[in-house]
């Protein structure tokens, strides 16, 4: 086998592999499943490297293998996949470090690390899917790898909770099937291709390709959680923090939001889309849904459920960048794809630190925290800044490039607004929690655990917030350079558009 | 090549013999046959792929007159299912009967009922056939009352018996009306000769309706829950997973081979009917059942139901092609529940032993004691659900793909709302198993060497043939099925 | 056809029917059991009069083999049946009658 046909077998690989192995340890063997782990994620990291460069050199990296007659397994890794799959990969090494520190005195890790590996697995598979079959595949698997992860403590809420989750994504799931097979008997294999395919085969009936268009936007609007199919986020909260910041940063959210870009991009071709008249639909919901996460984050005191309705407000940038016809709206979508992920995930970091060590889990607890703890603070504040879209932190590109983009196609006048609205929300329900974290008097904390450390918290803890939150400063002030998530959004962008 | 069909016919009656002769050599005995039988049913897949249909008169009597045995790419990969299945459970029963006289009546039986199945699946003649068919109710009933809580296991045993026979009488009947109109029994010639015609109208319901006993078709399903959910379970699991698919394997080789001139879309759309409703009949008592082996039970009922829903869509489906594939995605579908359901009844025999019981919501902390066969579980349910890879989720996605071809989308709507309720009695399952026990079982050894075959056999459902399935279509398709591929 | 053979056919199925509808009702088992024997008979009785072939005429060979394959297999079904019918009498006395649906 080549190279190309084998690397992304290797990347599925090396976390499937490790995942496996780690099922069948003895809940005693720490060192190993630590070790286990992290080469897996160091050498995903590595592979990943190799990707990235091949396809910037336009290698064509495709397995292909034959289920049933005319139903291909396909990975293929083209910009867009390069893109969630670094992104991902990127993050699971971190939140792999933190969950290390954060489970240290937990139950169950042998089975909490094996099934996290398998929804990396699923994640970067999904990524890399290149015709919807696999991509229905990896979506299901990814469901039922992270089903375990949000049940995983085992209390009447956590199996409610992920019980919601599951009957939310199973649903889902079976919505975007039909679509899928429909599409399929319409339109044969649907191998993802950059510009999309439909709009090059003849004689298609419309008003089925809408139907189909609402079906697939409809599954993979569970995961993302555009309104009304959000329910189930701000309930799986009550999974350990890693697979918070997992399903919100790396792997669930992300998924389905990724879903729709490459729907709307791959699949239909978003001129062709347009063409459909179905984009504006997805725009109005999207911006709707940014709107009301924002409203509903306010009145959260929960810090994990604030986060959470600030993150169904802020995936859906994404599907608005990916509704908005042309080139820069797309950069802004694709781009807050990566931008999003950073920020989201050492916001749960921080929240994760502050419920591990000091028992803090609500925002009216967090007086003068920034004191006790600065450097989770001080990575928090720079994420809430992010999201809310100051420069120079990541979140402001995401933003220009979808105002910009909105005024490129004539919808300056309703999407300008939003976003920002949604702006001056995020602000409403971000800056209180700075204020009281850095000028408000410390109250005696909830429970302080881990007192033995001379830092603020256990290194694995306090450092990924920190890296995360400093990688969103650096994407942010250094997004002109090469290879830089701006710069791939702007590669994607020049080839998904024809004319 | 004749060899492994004799061997196949033959080797689980001897094994019966040598069982009951030496009952204590049957725990060595018996692995060793099964493991042969599964050579030999892999060897027979390689020289189907050669030679499509492989056929053996025994003792040289030629033509209708004598028995013979014959084995196409159908009959083969049931065999495989089979003998597979078997295997496993042979490994499993040796662990879980611990009394030794229940050990010495099972054994014979239990080779017995193989030996019923292999001679049904290779059969050519309606009569042999009916021969396998009793041979098959009588030993499986007679195993179903070897189950732990007496005098309902008897209850469901003879039960089971009854209908079974009340059915088999039907078919025989059937039979004689056969044999009066055309003058042979033997499959093939009858394939050439059967017309559209009264009297082969009244056998073919005769024929049908005494198999769909057999089949627990709703509303003839009244028998299979209590007997699948009182038998041993690694009788259970050989019920489930092998016995109610053959006599379903016979029905396919009377509609689509012998009385294709007979059936008419009515008879279809009736068939797909009861099968649609025992899909969501079968789950939603599954979903309601409050112990783990009615819940299989019932889960077989619905996947039955399933098998049922093809029939409609085959016959609707407009060229060869796509008729070989959706006739593909049905035996992947009834492989795929026949290996699922036979590592879904194993772990559950394991669950109910270590518990001594098997109320599902009285399975918490199982997931710590348990976590092989748990995972086992979770890997056979989702094998069941039709959730990716599985083998079952491309049957399905041919199905719901056939279904939107031929216009018929009520049946993608059964489908769906199938696997749905599928998913919640898995979820409740795996919910109920998750949840923590007062105070804290201890934590299981990672692997008990019982646990070994419902895992690996769940494994197979899910990895084996999902990523592998392909063989199959290419298999099937020099001798297809009879007259409408 | 001839009459004979029509007379003995005829009589096979209503014996089929009425063995039938008496094993389907609820009975004690073991009449349940002798109503699946007679219908049985039936059965054999419509095999006799497929193989008739006229008067003076030897029989066909064929159902007569079938018949005698059918009985011994319903021997072997009735005496399984009466052993387990036998085997519930005596486990749990009182339980007479049909088996319950422990499901329902």
């Amino acid at each position: 086998m080549t190279p190309s046909v084998l690397l992304p077998l290797l990347i599925l690989a090396s976390s499937l592999i490790p995942g496996l192995i780690i099922f069948t340890l003895k809940e005693e063997r720490q060192r190993l499943r630590s070790l286990l782990n992290l080469s897996g994620a160091i050498v995903k990291v590595a592979l990943v490297g190799w990707l990235i460069w091949g396809v910037y050199q336009e290698q064509v990296f495709e397995t292909r293998w034959a289920l049933a007659p005319g139903l291909d397994l396909v990975l293929h890794a083209d910009a867009l996949s390069v893109l969630f799959v670094s992104l991902s990969t990127l993050l699971w090494l971190v939140t792999t470090i933190y969950a290390i520190g954060y489970l240290q005195h937990s139950p169950d890790r042998s089975r909490f690390f094996g099934f996290f590996s398998l929804c990396v697995t699923a994640t970067v598979g999904l990524a890399m899917a290149g015709n919807l079959f696999t991509f229905v595949i990896f979506y299901e698997l990814l469901t039922l790898a992270t089903y375990p992860l949000v049940a995983h403590k085992g209390t009447p809420e956590a199996i409610r909770g992920a019980r919601l989750y599951l009957a939310y994504t199973l649903a889902g799931g079976v919505l975007l099937l039909v679509g899928a097979v429909w599409l399929r008997t319409l339109a044969g294999p649907l191998d993802f291709s950059q510009g999309g395919i439909l709009g090059d085969i003849p004689g298609l009936d419309q008003d089925s390709l809408r139907w189909i268009f609402l079906l697939l936007i409809a599954g993979l609007g569970v995961k993302a959680a555009l309104f009304p199919l959000h329910g189930w986020l701000p309930q799986a909260m009550v999974a350990p923090a890693p697979v918070s910041a997992l399903l919100h940063a790396v792997a669930v959210v992300k998924a389905g939001a990724f879903g729709i870009v490459r729907v709307v991009y791959d699949v239909y071709g978003v001129e062709f889309a347009a063409e459909l008249e179905v984009l504006t639909p997805l725009g109005v919901i999207a911006a709707f849904t940014i709107l009301y996460g924002s409203v509903k984050a306010m009145s959260q005191d929960q810090l994990k459920k604030r986060l959470a309705y600030s993150t169904v407000s802020q995936v859906s940038y994404i599907a608005l960048g990916t509704a908005i016809l042309g080139p820069l709206a797309t950069i802004g979508g694709v781009v807050h794809l990566v931008h999003q992920g950073i920020m989201k995930i050492t916001l749960f970091f921080a929240a994760g630190n502050y419920a591990e060590t000091l028992g803090v889990h609500r925002v009216s607890e967090m007086n003068g925290i920034g004191r006790r703890m600065p450097a989770t603070t001080l990575a928090f504040s720079v994420a809430a800044l992010g999201m809310i879209g100051l420069p120079p932190v990541a979140g402001f590109i995401s933003k220009w490039y979808l105002g910009l983009g909105a005024l490129e196609a004539g919808q300056g006048a309703w999407i300008i607004p939003v976003l920002l609205a949604s702006s001056v929300l995020n602000a409403a329900y971000f800056m209180p929690i700075l204020y009281r974290a850095w000028f408000l008097p410390p109250n005696a904390w909830p429970c302080e655990n881990d007192t033995r450390y001379a830092g603020e918290t256990l290194p694995s803890l306090q450092w990924p917030p920190v890296v995360t939150a400093s990688l969103a400063l650096l994407v942010g002030l250094f997004a002109a350079s090469p290879y830089s998530p701006l710069e791939w959004a702007q590669l994607i962008a020049s080839r998904e558009y024809r004319q | 090549m004749s060899d492994l069909l004799i061997a196949l016919a033959t080797l689980p009656l001897w094994a019966s013999l040598g069982c009951l002769l030496w009952p204590r050599l049957a725990d060595l005995l018996s692995p060793l046959v099964a493991l042969a039988l599964v050579g030999c049913s892999l060897l027979l897949l390689d020289a189907i792929a050669a030679t499509p249909v492989i056929l053996h008169h025994l003792g040289g009597w030629g033509g209708d007159l004598g028995i013979s045995l014959r084995a196409d790419a159908l009959s083969a990969l049931l065999l495989a299912l089979g003998t597979v299945v078997t295997l496993a459970a042979t490994l499993f029963a040796r662990r879980y009967f611990t009394d030794d006289q229940v050990r010495y009546r099972f054994w014979p039986l239990w080779w017995l009922l193989n030996g019923a199945i292999n001679a049904l699946l290779l059969s050519a003649d309606l009569f042999n056939l009916y021969v396998t068919l009793e041979l098959l109710g009588l030993s499986a009933a007679a195993l179903c009352t070897l189950g732990k809580d007496k005098p309902q296991a008897l209850r469901a045993a003879l039960r089971y018996l009854l209908l079974g026979l009340i059915g088999s009488l039907l078919y025989l009947t059937g039979v004689a009306l056969v044999y009066a109109e055309y003058g042979t029994l033997a499959i093939p010639s009858l394939a050439q000769q059967i017309q559209a015609s009264p009297a082969s109208l009244t056998a073919l319901l005769l024929l049908s309706s005494g198999l769909l006993i057999k089949c627990a078709l709703l509303p003839l399903h009244i028998w299979l829950p209590a007997a699948h959910s009182s038998a041993p379970a690694p009788v259970s699991a050989v019920l489930s997973a092998l016995v109610v698919k053959v006599t379903f394997y016979l029905l396919l080789r009377l509609w689509f081979e012998l009385f294709t001139a007979v059936i008419t879309p009515a008879f279809a759309t009736l068939i797909g009917t009861m099968g649609a409703t025992a899909v969501i009949w079968g789950s939603w008592r599954a979903l309601m059942s409050t112990r783990l082996k009615l819940m299989a039970a019932y889960s077989t009922v619905s996947q039955m139901g399933y098998l049922f829903l093809f029939v409609p869509i085959l016959l609707a489906l407009p060229d060869h092609d796509s008729r070989a594939l959706a006739f593909g995605a049905l035996v992947l579908f009834a492989l795929n529940h026949g290996i699922a359901k036979a590592a879904l009844f194993l772990a559950i025999g394991i669950i109910q032993q270590r518990l001594g019981h098997d109320q599902v919501d009285r399975i918490n902390g199982v997931a710590r004691q348990l976590p092989v066969t748990l995972f086992a579980v979770a890997l056979a349910g989702s094998a069941l659900v039709g959730l990716p890879p599985s083998g079952a989720f491309l049957a399905k996605w041919t199905l719901i793909s056939a279904s939107l071809v031929t216009a018929q989308w009520w049946w993608l709507l059964v489908a769906v709302i199938g696997t749905l309720l599928a998913a919640a009695y898995l979820v409740r399952v795996l919910g109920a198993a998750f949840a923590p026990a007062e105070p804290p079982p201890p934590t299981g050894k990672q692997l008990l060497s019982g646990e070994l075959p419902a895992l690996l056999l769940a494994a197979m459902a899910t990895l084996g043939l999902g990523l592998g399935a392909a063989p199959i279509w290419s298999l099937l398709a020099p001798t297809g099925l009879g007259n409408i591929l | 056809m001839e009459t004979t053979q029509l007379i003995y056919a005829v009589t096979g199925a209503l014996i089929i029917g009425l063995g039938l509808s008496a094993a389907l009702r609820d009975e004690p088992l073991l009449a349940r059991i002798i109503a699946i024997n007679i219908a049985g008979v039936g059965v054999f009785l419509l095999f006799v009069a497929i193989a008739y072939r006229g008067f003076g005429q030897t029989a066909d060979p064929i159902p007569h083999a079938l018949v005698l394959t059918g009985i011994v297999v319903a021997v072997a079904a009735s005496g399984l049946a009466i052993a387990i019918n036998r085997r519930l009498h005596h486990d749990s006395p009182s339980g007479d009658g049909p088996a319950e649906d422990s499901s329902a």
